[in-house]
């Protein structure tokens, strides 16, 4: 005998639900260009010149910017693209 | 040092003198070595798989500022995201860099960059060898490159600042070329 059990599909997206968020963030360095790390966001990120403009005004001014977040994997493929343009990008968990 | 890429008929074209053209292999082949040399032969030829010893971040400052950590505060987790994606982010630098080699005769010339795949491997060898030269000379957002160049400038390191600020201004006009609105 056996009890009917909820739809196990739900169940990993009730848990993901309940994950903490991952943010990747982009830290200041001094040799990037300005222009570079613009076009490198809206590249990656599909992000608006404007947008783009914004965020690598904050890694330059407050020297550091959150550009994406979302689940782990997905953070980290993040971080390994802006790696791969050579931003200086890390992921952590959102606190 | 005056070369600079330019949209010509859809296509990016940068026309380089013998000795641009030698200064910027000369430099773009450094890092090949250093990305592709001996550090990278005494990987476990496993690691790719998994298998391997677990890598840390690299002693040296260029390959460090090159091979960057994914998490700052989690060295635990920094060296399993190394193990799974240093290995092809290496190959990617590697093999953006001798794209560019391949394209930059010798004697100087021409160099047609016919699509935008081929200008992105360009940034991107572009940033790498900048990140290298930036890194080595401790660049810093504060330095006055002209003033330092001034102040020695029979001096290696004042070379060095010139190249790394032509690369600049090398790398701008490209970026110019490609930025969407």
């Amino acid at each position: 005998m056996t009890a009917p059990v909820r739809d196990p599909v739900k169940t990993p997206e009730t848990v993901e639900h309940r994950d903490p968020q991952w943010i990747t963030i982009v830290w200041n360095d001094p040799v990037n260009l300005m222009s570079y790390v613009t076009l490198v966001f809206q590249q990656l990120f599909g992000y608006s010149r404007e947008k783009a403009t914004k965020l690598m005004l904050d890694v330059h001014h407050k020297g550091r910017a959150v550009v994406s977040s979302g689940a782990r994997e997905q953070m980290e493929h993040d971080v390994a693209r802006l790696h791969a343009a050579g931003l200086w990008a890390t992921l952590q968990q959102d606190r | 040092m005056t070369a600079r890429f330019r949209r010509r008929g859809g296509k990016t074209i940068a026309r380089f003198t013998e000795a641009e053209a030698g200064v910027l292999r000369q430099v773009v082949g450094e890092v090949v070595e250093l990305l592709g040399g001996p550090e990278a032969a005494k990987e476990d030829p496993f690691s790719g798989l998994g298998l391997g010893a677990e890598p840390t971040a690299p002693e040296d400052p260029v390959l460090a500022r090159l091979l960057p950590d994914g998490y700052r505060e989690d060295p635990e987790a920094a060296m399993e995201l190394r193990r799974l994606t240093e290995s092809s982010l290496r190959g990617e630098k590697v093999r953006n860099a001798r794209v560019v080699l391949g394209m930059l005769p010798a004697a100087g010339g021409t160099v047609t960059l016919d699509d935008d795949e081929v200008v992105d491997v360009w940034l991107k060898a572009l940033n790498d060898v900048r990140l290298a030269l930036g890194t080595q000379l401790e660049v810093s957002e504060e330095m006055d490159l002209a003033e330092e160049v001034e102040a020695d400038p029979d001096s290696a390191r004042a070379y060095s600042l010139v190249v790394y600020d032509w690369l600049g201004w090398l790398q701008d006009t490209l970026v110019r070329c490609v930025s969407v609105e």
